[in-house]
């Protein structure tokens, strides 16, 4: 009964005890039932998720390497491939927001580099509660200081990313960091323990008491006892990072490298088993080998640590040598630790004696795999009798526009990105602000647009139409910058899988990325699942988050979302409805997320990104916007307040769209875009929509020094970017 | 072409950035120097770039000021060619005593990525020669402690020696409070030592040489450097004394 106690205190279940002890034919002891809980955790082992993430398309002619690694890979011509991924760091950043988002930060920069490749841009998608709570304030002060303090010292720069408020996170932030590398395409390493006999080598910082469980941590629920799990939390060091960095990338030059994997969540277990499943193989490891931090470490406790900085590799044998001396340049931790072999068992040995002894399979194929029952939410019931015609239409719509743009939703997010070194690297050309970020690929024509997205507003009031969005938008952010959507990671945050209600949400809104991603040819080649975002039985809204990155062959052809020229045309492309479900307008008016959120028809979101793209190609183009949050109004100012000051607009709107001007103007309607031109082109651009069958309307001329849309928004283009640049800033001020 | 030196710390970060602009921008020669290495004479010029050397826990430049190096780049200095120290090189320049005055931490207490505005103070230096005083560059800056400290008789020496080569302005040129991004005393932004050969700067003209990148005001101080090598007529012997 006891080692059964044991088990079920490491969160396993009474059946998935069972199921070792009939396995194994003997009771497991301490330390094995420590590398099984970590391992078959719902952050290890996806056992809820998996059967649902099979539906996700992960292949594609430019694809390398989709999921199962440590990140995906694809292919951008000139030999050259960009590995990229997204992780969530939500339970220790809400217990040490700091730490947590700095450690988020310094993982997945080592799946980047474990796989050969340089790291050269990072992003990261963040979700906060109730702005107004002093909670938030100092979650957002110390996760954005945690980013800041480790992307900046490492030296790569964090070029974009997003940030939105709602109360769903206020006992559960999300912090979801993405990051891309490039490499050779015939210098990508893999985590394999290929070839018996080869030696094990452990490198990097040493190994402590911290971070034990982190895993564990990350697949239960919070309650009020939270912060007692403080000491689950690991500490960065991104200096070591920077030079394990170094270091890594000075050893794959020198071809002894056979596999290799970073020590991410459940450390040392996790990447040796892992490592020897994928060769097939197993692995032998000597405890008192790995160097360690504290004195009378037990094999329980080296093996779980999650001390961060560390990597595993396996090299040729025979090449200790060449490897050592790289390491000791750097000052950095080494030590043969053991070897690969034939068993298919991991086996850990201290002083000679077995401490642990398990097939490589039971810790990581057969690791439980649930169909857990989904039920639709009711919630969803009270939802679709919402009725447009009960907003009543605002006395004055200037004043509802400026509350738009100072909300935290839509103000900018310049005190965020100014405390990221965004230009390290000297790549950035269009940074933070813009519909995506653009990096150029030095010595190419080349630029890798990227951009993240999700609405979890649209989400909660449908979860497959959300989660298509998300996927849409991010396409449709790409085409505005000029770049060809290539593939996705994603980061998909929801509740607790055990409660069929956040099944039902999971499955809908994997059901939605997976039509999105096969209608726009966007594969999703890496990602994770973060479950139990829940506090107290309270869970977070949906939120799927995608990240999607696009290649822009020539340079020159790039986009932004800013006007450029006085007298240039404002020409909106799609069709804009009454659409008020999850809007920000609905939020700023009722207080509430009710209704249905827009509709996406993907086939017109793929057309309107077909257009976009041959019209970028043309070169005709002078900005191109997507339409998001706070439609039109919002898309329109954004354009205006350019980093080289604001530029005004004259705006005139048929009213042959036959709405309520409240949804002409804050509708937030898919599948738009909002362009600007020079007149003369314009029967170019009508061409090519034409070619594709998508709306376009000439709205405006880009003009003076008023935001002015005809019998709707007057006020002075200072004015408004005032309320926009400043909100983000005030509202966080004024809680301080 | 001339033969650049850029020193290499362990947390070096810009150091890439150095290479990719004095390489392909200004088609120089460019070679990495291991810190622990020795013999800068083959250079013509040495550059410490930005970057959080040793992780800078300590106060920034701290620990990298007690590396061998050092001493290297304190003897190239003495025969009068030119060191510019970026950032995090300048921080350890004057952690070195190479030049005068301390950094602390931004007076906003926040890392600051930006584009500011700098004001050309000397155009007598190997690093200036190509500006003129009052000209404006727009150019970014990067870092946690770039709040320049220094005593008042300091200040009033790098005044009556024009040793001031930058101070943060604003678009038109005035220097004010409001055009201070950081803090830093008199809106210093670069400095240089008594003999004018050791510059350090806080902004980053490497990272605006190139028109993609959003300016090229950087790609003066590159040209200075380039023009005075060419005109210096072999290695004067300047004795460069602790400020």
């Amino acid at each position: 009964m006891e080692n059964l106690q044991i088990a079920l205190n490491h969160g396993l279940s009474t059946q998935e005890y069972n199921k070792i002890v009939n396995k194994l034919g003997r009771e497991p002891n301490l330390t094995e039932i420590g590398i099984l809980a970590a391992m078959w955790s719902e952050h290890c082992s996806y056992k809820s998720s998996k059967i649902h993430l099979k539906r996700l398309p992960t292949k594609g002619a430019n694809v390398i390497q989709g999921p199962g690694e440590n990140a995906g890979i694809v292919d951008i011509g000139d030999e050259l491939c960009v590995i990229f991924k997204m992780e969530s760091h939500n339970h220790p950043s809400f217990i040490e927001p700091y730490q947590g988002a700095a450690t988020g930060v310094g993982g997945i920069l080592r799946d980047i580099f474990t796989m050969g490749a340089r790291p050269i841009a990072l992003l990261n998608s963040l979700r906060f509660g109730d702005p107004k709570l002093p909670k938030t304030r100092y979650l957002v002060d110390g996760v954005v200081s945690g980013i800041a303090g480790y992307g900046n010292c490492i030296g790569i720069p964090t070029v974009g990313g997003e940030v939105y408020f709602d109360e769903c996170y206020n006992g559960n932030p999300l912090i979801n960091v993405f990051a891309l590398g490039i490499t050779k395409k015939n210098e990508i390493f893999r985590g394999l323990a290929r070839g018996v006999a080869n030696p094990v080598i452990y490198v990097g910082s040493k190994t402590g008491r911290d971070g034990i469980h982190g895993a564990v941590m990350a697949s239960e629920t919070f309650t009020k006892e939270a912060e007692e799990k403080r000491p689950a939390v690991q500490v960065g060091d991104p200096f070591t990072e920077k030079l394990l960095l170094e270091s890594c990338l000075e050893l794959f030059k020198t071809g002894i490298v056979v596999g290799i994997q970073d020590m991410g969540a459940a450390g040392l277990t996790s990447s040796s088993t892992e490592m020897a499943n994928r060769a097939a193989n197993g692995i032998i490891i000597d405890i008192d080998k790995v160097p360690r931090r504290e004195k009378e470490m037990t094999p329980y406790e080296i093996m779980l640590s999650e001390s961060q900085e560390r990597m595993l590799i396996v090299i040729k044998k025979g090449n200790e040598e060449i490897a050592e001396r790289i390491f000791r340049k750097w000052n950095l931790d080494f030590s043969v630790i053991g070897e690969v072999t034939e068993s298919s068992d991991l086996r850990i040995i201290e002083n000679s004696d077995i401490m642990a002894d398990l097939p490589i399979s039971l810790i990581t194929e057969e690791a439980p795999i649930y169909k857990r029952p989904s039920k639709k939410p009711a919630y969803l019931n009270n939802m679709k009798n919402f009725d447009i015609f009960s907003i009543p239409f605002p006395n004055n719509l200037d004043s509802i526009f400026l509350k738009i743009l100072s909300s935290p939703t839509v103000s900018s997010k310049r005190w965020i990105f100014e405390q990221y070194d965004h230009m390290v690297r000297t790549n950035t050309v269009i940074p933070p602000g813009s519909d995506a970020s653009i990096i150029r690929i030095k010595d190419t024509n080349k630029a890798i647009a990227i951009t993240t997205n999700c609405n979890s507003r649209y989400c909660y009031l449908d979860p497959y139409t959300g989660s298509a969005i998300a996927v849409a938008e991010s396409a449709r952010n790409l085409a505005c910058s000029g770049a060809k959507p290539l593939a996705i990671t994603d980061c998909l945050n929801f509740g607790n899988p055990e409660n069929p209600e956040i099944m039902w949400q999971f499955k809908k809104s994997i059901e939605g990325l997976a039509q999105a991603a096969l209608v726009l040819n966007t594969p999703v080649v890496s990602g994770n699942v973060s479950f139990y975002n829940e506090t107290e039985g309270v869970a977070i809204f949906p939120t799927p988050t995608v990240a999607m990155i696009g290649l822009i062959e020539d340079i020159r052809n790039h986009l932004t979302q800013w006007f450029e020229k006085e007298g240039d045309r404002i020409v909106l492309l799609g069709e804009t409805k009454e659409e008020f479900g999850g809007s920000e307008y609905q939020k700023q008016i009722q207080g509430t997320v009710r209704g249905k959120p827009p509709q996406i028809d993907l086939r017109a979101e793929s057309a309107l990104i077909h257009t976009l793209l041959e019209a970028s190609q043309t070169g005709i183009l002078h900005s191109a916007h997507d339409l998001s949050e706070g439609g039109l109004a919002t898309a329109i100012s954004e354009s205006c307040f350019t980093p080289n000051g604001s530029i005004g607009v004259k705006i005139k709107i048929n009213d042959n769209m036959k709405i309520r001007n409240d949804a002409i103007l804050f509708s937030e309607s898919q599948s738009r875009a909002l362009v600007s031109l020079e007149r003369k082109n314009i029967p170019i651009l009508d061409k090519i929509t034409r070619e594709y069958g998508v709306k376009m309307s000439n709205i405006g001329v880009v003009e003076g020094d008023r935001l002015f849309i005809e019998n709707m928004i007057d006020i002075p283009i200072n004015e408004g970017y005032n309320f926009w640049s400043s909100g983000f800033e005030r509202i966080l001020n004024s809680y301080a | 072409m001339f033969n650049f030196g850029i020193i290499l710390f362990p947390g070096s970060n810009c150091d890439h950035d150095c290479y990719h602009a004095i390489s392909n921008v200004f088609k120089q020669s460019c070679e990495y120097i291991w810190h622990e290495n020795k013999g800068l004479d083959r250079f013509d010029c040495i550059v410490i770039p930005g970057g959080f050397s040793y992780g800078d826990y300590l106060r920034t430049g701290a620990v990298a000021r007690f590396s061998p190096i050092m001493r290297e780049v304190e003897n190239f200095a003495s025969s009068g060619k030119p060191v510019i120290g970026i950032c995090n090189g300048f921080q350890i320049l004057v952690e070195t005593g190479l030049l005068p005055g301390a950094f602390i931490k931004n007076s906003t207490t926040k890392f600051i990525c930006k584009w500011v505005n700098i004001r050309v103070e000397n155009n007598s230096s190997p690093f200036t020669n190509l500006l003129n005083v009052g000209d404006v560059l727009r150019i970014p800056i990067a870092h946690a402690e770039g709040n320049y400290f220094a005593t008042e008789d300091v200040i009033s020496k790098l005044k009556d020696n024009s040793l001031i080569a930058f101070k943060y302005c604003d678009e038109e040129g005035i220097v004010s409070n409001s055009s201070n991004p950081n803090g830093s005393c008199e809106n210093i932004a670069g400095l240089m030592n008594s003999e004018g050969n050791i510059l350090g700067m806080m902004p980053h003209p490497e990272r605006c040489s190139e028109e993609i990148l959003g300016g090229t005001d950087g790609k003066s101080i590159f040209e200075s450097i380039i023009s005075w090598l060419k005109n210096s007529t072999g290695s004067k012997q300047i004795k460069t004394g602790r400020f």
